[in-house]
């Protein structure tokens, strides 16, 4: 369980938003939604734990955040609104680079599996700087099929760049993580093409972020 | 852990391999200084000979210096550095890692290299080898230092000078005992001791470095 107690959040002199609560159980899909700029990205890199609310804290299964740093992270895998996708490095290279900064055990075949599951057969061996936007974003969302057993998924626009098909498989994927009691935690602009069983919205952009 | 620390010690070299333009800039960088300063001074080789070890390590601070921007810059952009910040593995580890990789593509060919550069100025067997032992012993500590510089400025315009008024007076101690090592071999005296100051910087470096590089990343990336 994930739960936000009083978050205030400010980037420069604006306040992004404040007095903001979050609880977020097993099985949950929360959307966090608002226009550009109100803070929706700086909200998920709260969550991470990337980012110090200015007020506040984050708690994971009653625990702060603060206090539990890798053991939380080793719960929780965060696709971010930058790839982490190096250009001089192959599809299957990157997404074994990923594997092994974060602390996951991957063998050949589950790099592999990964990508074929992403819609990347043929392209394993070509060097990222030759693919296009979208069959990079695939590299990146490939690292979720990695981390298997992670409760805790953070997802900063992960429709983007991505195909029809592409948004449906992912949206099948994280269908699969609810329906195994995780928890994703997601941004779009798009209305979200995900039969969850239980699906919340976060609204930005009032200057106080209320859970409706 | 080691996995991790083996992962991404692999990562860099794979990527400083596919990158070797860049690491080939830095240590030509190296070469061309070094072979400026006969030109310079003139070929008097009693001059040459006492030197040899400032003109060497003062190359290889300058060349340090110059490769600290590949150090992070790269997966700041590309948001690998997230990763590595939320990573169920520690930073300080990580960190290490990519410090460990970027010795051995800066400071193990500049120790490399320094046998040739030896014979140029004309040094004996025993100044050479000594000037080898201690950039061996001493380039860790460039790469470690220069971490933590290259952290904490890590985003900022200008950082590259910024880096070098960080980090040049923290590398004083390292050249003042990797210089005098071989000036001590020369009269005579034996090295040994400069070794073994420079041997527990390098021991206080890998220690303590990881752990201030790790604490500048969290805030330079927020």
């Amino acid at each position: 369980m994930l739960e936000a107690l009083d978050l205030e959040c400010t980037r420069g002199e604006r306040v992004l938003f404040s007095g903001l609560g979050l609880r977020v159980e097993p099985g949950t899909l929360l959307r966090v939604a608002g226009p550009n700029g109100t803070g929706k990205t700086s909200l998920l890199r709260v969550l991470c734990g990337l980012l110090q609310p200015t007020h506040g804290e984050m708690r994971w299964r009653g625990e702060p955040i603060r206090a539990l740093k890798e053991e939380y992270w080793s719960a929780l895998a965060y696709v971010g609104h930058l790839n982490g996708v190096k250009d001089d490095l192959t599809a299957v290279e990157n997404l074994r680079a990923s594997a092994g900064i974060a602390g996951l055990e991957a063998d050949k075949g589950a790099l592999r599996g990964a990508l074929d599951a992403v819609g990347l057969v043929g392209f394993e061996d070509s060097l990222a700087r030759f693919l296009s936007q979208g069959q990079k974003r695939r590299i990146a969302l490939a690292r979720l099929f990695l981390s298997g057993k992670v409760p805790l998924w953070i997802l900063d626009e992960p429709f983007t760049a991505l195909d029809a098909r592409g948004v449906a498989s992912l949206s099948a994927l994280v269908a699969r993580h609810l329906a195994g009691d995780g928890i994703v935690v997601l941004t779009t602009h798009q209305e979200v093409p995900v039969d969850a069983a239980r699906a919340e919205t976060v609204e930005l952009g009032n200057g106080q972020g209320t859970p409706c | 852990m080691l996995r991790t620390l083996a992962a991404v010690v692999r990562r860099d070299l794979l990527l400083a391999f596919r990158q070797r333009a860049d690491v080939a800039n830095t240590l030509l960088f190296f070469v061309v200084v070094v072979t400026m300063v006969p030109l310079g001074v003139g070929a008097e080789p009693n001059l040459l000979r006492s030197i040899a070890p400032g003109v060497v390590w003062v190359a290889a601070l300058l060349a340090a210096i110059l490769s600290l921007n590949r150090l992070f810059a790269a997966d700041f952009a590309d948001g690998t550095l997230e990763q590595m910040l939320i990573s169920a593995e520690p930073l300080p580890l990580i960190v290490l890692g990519k410090t460990a990789a970027h010795w051995l593509v800066t400071g193990v060919p500049v120790t490399v290299i320094a046998a040739v550069l030896g014979i140029m100025f004309d040094l004996g067997v025993g100044e050479t080898a000594t000037l080898m032992a201690s950039l061996a012993l001493g380039t860790p500590v460039l790469s470690l230092i220069g971490a933590v510089g290259a952290a904490l400025t890590l985003g900022l315009r200008g950082g590259g000078v910024l880096v070098s008024l960080l980090v040049l007076p923290l590398y004083v101690p390292v050249l003042i005992l990797g210089a005098g090592s071989v000036e001590a071999v020369a009269a005579g005296l034996g090295g040994g001791p400069y070794l073994l100051l420079l041997g527990a910087l390098a021991l206080f470096a890998i220690v303590l470095t990881p752990w201030a590089v790790a604490a500048a990343l969290r805030i330079s990336v927020e």
